[in-house]
Parts: C-alpha cells; sequence; structure tokens
C-alpha cells in the first residue's frame, strides 16, 4: 500500500521535509532590521552576557519554515475533527479580528484604570452573559485555562470550608470517568482522592453519594454531561446530598457545549464550575493553547472569589486587586494579571454573534449531530451506554473483538481516510474507549461521509483487511511513531552535531 | 446563523433517523424541573457588522499603548511584533489544531514546541525546556512546588525584588498545599541579604533578575549559598528580551528558571494570554509539570516528534502528576518561536542594546526633572523613579496629560510605605519625542 516511486529529495509532491530551524539557519543571519543605538554609557554593570549562539533565518526563509511545518498540522479548519470532551468546534475569525482591535490587544495590564475602561467593560458584560447563562452567583474570571479554573473553583471550597472551622473534611469524591485534571487538582490541594462507583448505565446514583456522605468529605468533582456523553439524571438529588452532608458541589464544565441555553448549572445545585472558553465558546486550540477557564460560583462560594475581579464604580467600573476590603474573604491571587483578556473577547464576539437564540440552537445541533452519528454506527460500533447521548458519543472496542485491531489501530487507520481520531482511551471507565464529538459545525453531509467512512473501516476490520490497520498510518507525513524510545532516552532540544572525525583507516 | 451548518430540512431527516419526535427529546435526562423553557433573558443573534460596531465601541473607550508615549512594564512589556508573526500564527493549521496527540497529523506543532524547548533552553542557559507554562507567574508557582518535591523539604524564601504579583501568586498556591513560605520585605535598592536567610530546610529560592525595580541581581553568590545548603535556585525573569543582553541564569548555577515570555512575539493583551517559560537542569526533567516534546524515529526509521514523557502528566497519573495541567500556551509558544527565529542570537542581543540604550536615555531625561531622582545603580530596560508627592497619583495625572509613565509600585505593594515610586520601562519602541513629552509632563507636575 505504500507509495513505491522514489524521488530525488525524498519530497512527495505538496509532502515537502523540513529540518529543523537550527539545521537551516545562520548566526550570521537576521530577518528583523532594527534601528542602530545611541551610544550611551552601559547601566548593566558586571551583568552583560557575551554571544549568544542562536541561529536565524531571513524573513523569507521563516515564512517558507513556518508554512511548511503548518501543511503537516490537521486542523479544524480541514475537516471533522472529533476529539470527544475537547469541543473542536469552528474558530470565528471574526473573534480574531476582534481581539486584534488595539483597544484590546494593545493595552497594558497595569495602565491607569482611568485608561482601560473599555476592557473592563467588556469583562464585566461577558460576566452577565456567563452568569445569566448558569444560573450563578460570581464569576472568577482570571483561571488561564480549564485545570486552572478546576484548581480556582477547589481553592474557594477549600476557603470556605476552612471559614466555617471544617478543615478536616479532606476527602474529595472524584468518579473513575473523571478527566485526569480533577483527581490532579484534588491533590495539588492536599485533598485526598476517592473513586466513587457509577452505575451500569454510566451514570452517579444519588444513593451512593447519599451512603458515602460524612464530616470527612469536602467535595464531589463532576463532570456533566459527563465524560460518557451522559446528562447525570440523578444530579439535583447529589446536589442535594452534598449539601445536606456539608460538602460542596465542583462540576467539571469541560461539557458544557451540550447545554447552553437548554439548563443552567445553577438549578442544578453546582456550587462552581468552570468554562472552557477554548471549548464551549470557540476560542482557538491553537495547538493546545492558550485556553482560558473562568469559573462561575455560587453565592456560597462568591465571596472566596480570586482577586482581581471587576466591580461597578459609579458610571465606570473599577478593579479589586488586594484582599482586603470588598476581597477581604478572597481566598488570594492566581495569576500576575487579569486573565486571558484576549480569549474573553474572542468569547464574547462569539456569544454576540449567536445570541441566546443562536446559543441554544447551536447546543440542539451539537447533540442531535452526536446522536445522528450514534445512530447510524450503532448497528455497526458497540455503543458502550443504551440510549441517546449528549453532545458526544462514546464507543468502546467490543466491536472489535476478534479482529486483531485495537482501538489504536482503528483511530490511525481514520488518519489515512482524511480524519483527526476520536479521543482514544478515554474515559477508562470501558474498554478500548473511542469518545467522538462531532459538534455542531459539522453539516449534514460531512457527518454522512465521516460515518460512511467509519461503517467502511468497521466492515474492513471485520473482514480481515488488517494491512489497513496494523500499518496505519500509510499516508500520514509520518508512519507510526516510536513513544517508548522518546520516553527511554528523552532528546528534549536541538543540540549542535559533534563535528565529524576524519576517517581512520 | 451563519456557523451552523444544518438546515432546518436537514434536522428533520436526522431526528427521523435517530427516531424522535421532537429535539427536546435527546434533553429529556435533564430533570425537568431545570429545563429552561423559553430564551435566556440575552440579546437575540447578530450579524457580523453589528457585532464589531458593538466591540469595536468597547475597544475606542481603552487608550491604546500605541497611541501615546508609553513606559509601562513591570511584568508585560510593549515591543514591536513583526508582521510574518501574526500572520503565521493565523494559518488555520495552527491556530485550529489541538494539543498534538495524533503525533502522525501534528508534526507541525510537534517540531515548532521543540525548537521552542530549544530556544528556550538556550536563552536562559539550561538544559532543558517544557513546552510552556500559562505564563511567568503561575510557572513561578509551579516552580517552588518542583523544588519542595526535589529536596523533600517544604520552606520556599522569596526575595523582596520578585514581582508582588507573582509572590502573591506562590503565596496562594504554597498556602494551600500546606507550605511555609519566608517573604523577604519589599526591596527597591537590591540591598537585601537572600543569603542569610537560606538554611538546613529551605527547598528553594526565588528570586527575579532584573527584579520588579529594576535592578540587576548577580545571582551566582545566591546559587553558592543555596547548593551549600541542599537548596535550589529559582530564577525568575518578566522580561525575556533581557536574555539578549544580560548574563543567563543557567550560566550563574540557577536550578530552575522561570520566565515570562510575553515580550518575545506576543502582545500585551491586557494582561493574557502569555507564555511561561520553563527550563531546568537535566537531572530534574522527571518532576517538571507541563508537556515535553521529545524527538523519535517513526516506522520507517523517518526522524519525528512526540509528547513525552507522559507519565509526569494529569492524564495518566491523575492524583500522582506532577502538576495538573493539562492546555498550555502553545499558540503563544508559536508567537516567541518565530519572532526567535527572525531575530536569532545577534537580533535578540541588538534588540536588547537599543532597549538597554532607550532606558538610558530616558533615564538621562527625567532625572534632568528637579525633584525626580533614579533609584537604581544598575538596570536593563526599567528602572524606578522617586518622585515628590504620590506616585499614583502622578501617573493619572500623566495619564490625563496623554502619557502612560509607568506603574506606581503602590498598585502593587499598597501597605509597603513605597507610595513615591514608579516603575518606569523603556523599549525599542520609544522616540526621542517620547521622552520629552514624557519630562515636559513630569516638569509641568511635579518641578
Amino acid at each position: 500500500m505504500s507509495q513505491s516511486r522514489d524521488t530525488f529529495t525524498g519530497n512527495r509532491g505538496l509532502e515537502i521535509y523540513e529540518p529543523l530551524l537550527f539545521e537551516i539557519g545562520s548566526t550570521e543571519n537576521c530577518g528583523v532590521d532594527l534601528p542602530d543605538p545611541e551610544p550611551v554609557t552601559s547601566r548593566l554593570g558586571s551583568h552583560a552576557r557575551d554571544t549568544l549562539d542562536l541561529p536565524a533565518l531571513s524573513e523569507p526563509e521563516t515564512m517558507r519554515h513556518y508554512v511548511k511545518l503548518s501543511q503537516k498540522n490537521y486542523a479544524i479548519d480541514m475537516s471533522v475533527y472529533p476529539l470527544g470532551s475537547c469541543t473542536m468546534k469552528h474558530n470565528p475569525r471574526l473573534n480574531e479580528k476582534m481581539a486584534r482591535l488595539p483597544g484590546f490587544g494593545d493595552i497594558h495590564p497595569l495602565q491607569p484604570v482611568s485608561t482601560v475602561q473599555g476592557a473592563l467593560e467588556l469583562i464585566d458584560t461577558l460576566v452577565h452573559w456567563l452568569i445569566t447563562m448558569t444560573g450563578m452567583s460570581a464569576v472568577a474570571m482570571s483561571p488561564k485555562a480549564g485545570a486552572h479554573g478546576e484548581l480556582c473553583g477547589m481553592m474557594a471550597i477549600k476557603a470556605a470550608l476552612d471559614a466555617k472551622g471544617e478543615a478536616d473534611r479532606r476527602v474529595v469524591l472524584v468518579p473513575e470517568s473523571a478527566h485526569g485534571t480533577n483527581p490532579a487538582t484534588a491533590a495539588l490541594l492536599g485533598f485526598s482522592v476517592e473513586a466513587i462507583a457509577t452505575r451500569d448505565d454510566g451514570t452517579l446514583h444519588a444513593d451512593v453519594v447519599r451512603d458515602r456522605m460524612g464530616p470527612d468529605v469536602a467535595a464531589i468533582m463532576l463532570t456533566n454531561p459527563n465524560t460518557c456523553g451522559l446528562f447525570e439524571r440523578d444530579v439535583i438529588e447529589i446536589a442535594e446530598a452534598l449539601h445536606a452532608g456539608g460538602a460542596y458541589f465542583y462540576c467539571d464544565g469541560a461539557n458544557f457545549n451540550a447545554i447552553v441555553g437548554k439548563a443552567r448549572p445553577g438549578d442544578l445545585g453546582v456550587d462552581a464550575m468552570h468554562i472552557n472558553l477554548h471549548k464551549t465558546f470557540s476560542t482557538p486550540h491553537g495547538g493546545g493553547g492558550p485556553g482560558a477557564g473562568p469559573v462561575v460560583l455560587s453565592e456560597a462560594l462568591a465571596p472566596f472569589a480570586p482577586v482581581p475581579f471587576v466591580v461597578k464604580d459609579g458610571d465606570g467600573f473599577k478593579v479589586v486587586e488586594d484582599t482586603n476590603g470588598e476581597a477581604a474573604e478572597s481566598f488570594g491571587r492566581m495569576t500576575a494579571f487579569h486573565g486571558q483578556m484576549g480569549m474573553f473577547v474572542r468569547a464574547l464576539s462569539y456569544m454576540l454573534s449567536h445570541g441566546s437564540d443562536g446559543m441554544r440552537q447551536a447546543s440542539e445541533d451539537a447533540v442531535l449531530n452526536a446522536n445522528y452519528v450514534r445512530a447510524c454506527l450503532e448497528d455497526l460500533m458497540t455503543v458502550s451506554f443504551p440510549g441517546t447521548c449528549m453532545h458526544e458519543v462514546l464507543f468502546d472496542d467490543r466491536f472489535l473483538k476478534d479482529t486483531g485491531v485495537t482501538t489504536l489501530d482503528f483511530a490511525k487507520a481514520m488518519i489515512d481516510e482524511g480524519y483527526h481520531p476520536m479521543t482514544m482511551y478515554f474515559p477508562l471507565v470501558v474498554h478500548g474507549a473511542m469518545l467522538v464529538e462531532p459538534t455542531e459545525s459539522e453539516s449534514k453531509a460531512s457527518l454522512d461521509l465521516f460515518i460512511a467512512t467509519m461503517r467502511d473501516l468497521v466492515m474492513a476490520a471485520e473482514r480481515g483487511d488488517t494491512e489497513r490497520f496494523e500499518g496505519a498510518p500509510h499516508f500520514a507525513p509520518l508512519r507510526r511513531l516510536d513513544e517508548t524510545a522518546a520516553a527511554r532516552k528523552p532528546k528534549l532540544r536541538w543540540t549542535r552535531p559533534e563535528p565529524i572525525p576524519e576517517a581512520a583507516e | 446563523m451563519r456557523y451552523l451548518p444544518l438546515t432546518d430540512s436537514d434536522r428533520r431527516t436526522m431526528m427521523e433517523r435517530i427516531g424522535i419526535a421532537s429535539i427536546d427529546a435527546l434533553f429529556d435526562p435533564i430533570p425537568e424541573s431545570a429545563q429552561l423553557d423559553g430564551l435566556l433573558d440575552l440579546p437575540r443573534q447578530k450579524g457580523e457588522m453589528e457585532v464589531e460596531r458593538l466591540l469595536s465601541q468597547m475597544a475606542a473607550k481603552n487608550t491604546a499603548a500605541g497611541s501615546v508615549p508609553f513606559f509601562v512594564g513591570a511584568g508585560a512589556y510593549r515591543h514591536h511584533v513583526p508582521a510574518t508573526v501574526d500572520h503565521l500564527i493565523q494559518r488555520s493549521e495552527f491556530l485550529t489544531s489541538y494539543t498534538p496527540y495524533q503525533p502522525e497529523i501534528t508534526q507541525g506543532t510537534l517540531q515548532y514546541l521543540f525548537e521552542f524547548q530549544t530556544q528556550v533552553a538556550e536563552l536562559t542557559g539550561m538544559e532543558v525546556a517544557n513546552a510552556s507554562m500559562y505564563d511567568g507567574s503561575t510557572g513561578c508557582g509551579e516552580a517552588v512546588l518542583m523544588a519542595h518535591r526535589i529536596t523533600k523539604r517544604d520552606r520556599a524564601v522569596l526575595s523582596g525584588g520578585l514581582h508582588p504579583h507573582y509572590r502573591k501568586v506562590v503565596e496562594n498556591i504554597t498556602g494551600f498545599a500546606g507550605l511555609p513560605i519566608d517573604t523577604l520585605p519589599p526591596d527597591p535598592t537590591g540591598a537585601e541579604d537572600i543569603g542569610s536567610h537560606i538554611d538546613g530546610d529551605t527547598a528553594c529560592v526565588a528570586v527575579q533578575t532584573p527584579d520588579v525595580y529594576g535592578q540587576l541581581i548577580d545571582l551566582a553568590p545566591i546559587a553558592e549559598k543555596a547548593h551549600e545548603a541542599g537548596a535550589l535556585l529559582i530564577a525568575v525573569v518578566t522580561e525575556a528580551v533581557s536574555f539578549g543582553a544580560l548574563k543567563s541564569p543557567g550560566s550563574q548555577g540557577a536550578d530552575i528558571v522561570v520566565a515570562e515570555g510575553q515580550s518575545i512575539g506576543n502582545g500585551l493583551n491586557f494582561g493574557g494570554p502569555y507564555v511561561g517559560l520553563f527550563a531546568t537542569r537535566q537531572k530534574y526533567v522527571r518532576q517538571m509539570p507541563g508537556r515535553l516534546t521529545g524527538e523519535t524515529v517513526d516506522a520507517d526509521g523517518k526522524r519525528g516528534y512526540v509528547l513525552t514523557l507522559s507519565t509526569r502528566e494529569q492524564h495518566i497519573r491523575r492524583d500522582k502528576a506532577t502538576s495538573n495541567i493539562c492546555t498550555n500556551s502553545g499558540l503563544c509558544c508559536l508567537a516567541f518561536t518565530i519572532h526567535m527565529t527572525l531575530l536569532g542570537g545577534q537580533g535578540l542581543q541588538k534588540l536588547a542594546t537599543l532597549n538597554h540604550a532607550n532606558a538610558v536615555l530616558l533615564a538621562q531625561t527625567l532625572e534632568a526633572v528637579s525633584g525626580v531622582e533614579i533609584l537604581n545603580e544598575t538596570f536593563f530596560n526599567e528602572f524606578t523613579l522617586r518622585v515628590p508627592g504620590d506616585a499614583a497619583d502622578v501617573v493619572e495625572a500623566l495619564a490625563k496629560k496623554g502619557v502612560l509613565g509607568g506603574v506606581p509600585v503602590s498598585r502593587l505593594e499598597p501597605d509597603a510605605g513605597l507610595d513615591d515610586l514608579i516603575i518606569v520601562a523603556a523599549t525599542e519602541i520609544n522616540t526621542d519625542d517620547d521622552r520629552a513629552a514624557y519630562a515636559a509632563a513630569l516638569k509641568e507636575l511635579v518641578g
């Protein structure tokens, strides 16, 4: 199946090999023209450095280098990116344009507050939208990403417990299906993490929570809709059980895209929930970041929110930056400045564009698309839990039994068909998990081709066409990469090659 | 709605295929009492033109840094970013890709992260760097936790020259983790003797250079003191362009270097997104937080890159992970790397020299205003000005005169009694006219 004919360069048409910049750059080169500094008496004292031996590329070389690298990436703008729990939806370019307005992109976080009233207005407006959508009391805007938001919410919970003199509540309940960030966050704050069992239908039973409540339980960290793509039916009873037992409800809001405009976390009894602006509100994923993770808080937790935050001040706005006065109970500061302003602008641009009607429609379409994929594949692939799903559908590898094909092989074969694979081997509660989240950005035609491709792959696996899977991908810029070798002897940076010794014969 | 491709007839066909009569059937699992009937109490959808108008009106209420003589720093700096950088980072393949979990179709991201790690290691003078933290301040918190894991000791010593917001971030995370902190008092003149605070219980000492007041700190003797006591030196840098002018922290014995990388390739953005640089010695790599990209080969023996050593990370180790971080600052790393690629070592050195020269010229210009004094012996592109009267009032009054003149120390340290100090930054963007305008305005206010 591999392409047989060799080329002189090793390249294949548009597939062009690109070395590291260090291998093609020169320390004599520079891609920036700067004016000559005026001669001055140095104030560097004894701190001045010698040479700095880093190669540069001229501007045209830089352009080609990074354009060629970009061509080795898969992206939402190409095709379906069905990475479950990541909400790879369309990133509107209007949002990029708005974030680059000099009034947002070119303002300093410590400029006089009188010179950034529009920025504070934007934050205040975004707060209003988030509160209205979630039915909560307050929002902490500074967390830099989802996991940072989890940290924020759990810090607020710990601060609230401390304030009540209940610091000995040290147990945080986390279902097995949770994102790894949940237990990692709880552990970082000194909580001990206790797994909590879900029932056979993939959701958590309120009785399990009720039975576990005691003076040692601080909180639960529950994703809703959960990572199996299911809405937690007992969520209100779970919240009541937690509150009755003196504990708090942290909700992982990674999957908020399923329910915007359909239900509000505040009506479900949630005390804190982070919102990944880079998922639900379309700020670009950027190859792994930056994200933004504002945290909505209940009335009970609102006083403990971190600084800084924006408040109305007469006709304008001010920033509360210190933990005194109106922030006397704040647990402190999580980051140097105000949070991911660039993402705030993009998220608000998304919200204004969609409006209340468009956001509800987006959630409905996201859930409809996932269920359409489920309905069209459930005869061939094994859906892990019966019934309809929310915005993502979970399959496991039972349908691959006795084919010799693994979830990994299946995913890599999808690459050859021009698709980014779904989330693999997560959540951990089913074997060989494949979590598919199409998002509302897919047209029916796009889904139909995706579904047909998946069906063809399943049938190929069933009829023993193993070559299509084992060696896959065959048609990506690279074949399967040796991750074990990478970890065994980590090479984490380029180093200058040793000079080649003269041949000694 | 322009972003939603499904048509009403698509929706009907799909519902039929699923076997439901109405979309609400899919939302049945939501308890009835919590299902929203109507629309949220928020405005309806808007076209691109209307959204642009609304947001532009808000943006217009702010004073953009580029529109006035601008001298604000203290952890975020306005530099010129070449047009190539912003063009390249907006390529769809970079902008709309995600974490490179499938390395065969994300070599673009992985290779630039490998280049980023190499550049950061070279600049900081360290052996290895990760694929970024959220920003410098959160990286600083992570570094203190990492030092605790390595040394198995609890107490961290923080210099009085550390950016107060960084200090507060560290105090917050260590406070929750139950680790004691020894914070030295604010040190505007770089006079503290931090070495005398290091003892056999010290896990680490965190020192910033140039410090928040602009003073250049000799790290070598502090490193020596720390290492004698079995503690680690965390070097903190908030102005990455200074790497082009100053001895690297690694060459002075730092064990962990954390830096704010915003200055290279990234705009001010009112404080975020930025990019945290995080570098350390090879022997500590398995205690590092965050993602790492490593070199390997594919099935045909071709060189390629993958995310590696992920057994440190939350998605594998869960509650035993070195950090809870997942998302990093990918696209900001790319901006950093492209800008550094254009500059190279020589270009960065020239840029740094230009920054320093402009700061020296600014210091001379402002010192000539009577009643104004500069505290620094040494500085790179930022220094501390003592003015007669309340510095916050002066900065506000300067703004009214159309000059953004710096950060009053009282905004960062409200209780330190340092109410007459302004932290002033100069970069390559400043002109003779900017400096003259600053001096003239200051003279009118305090002269």
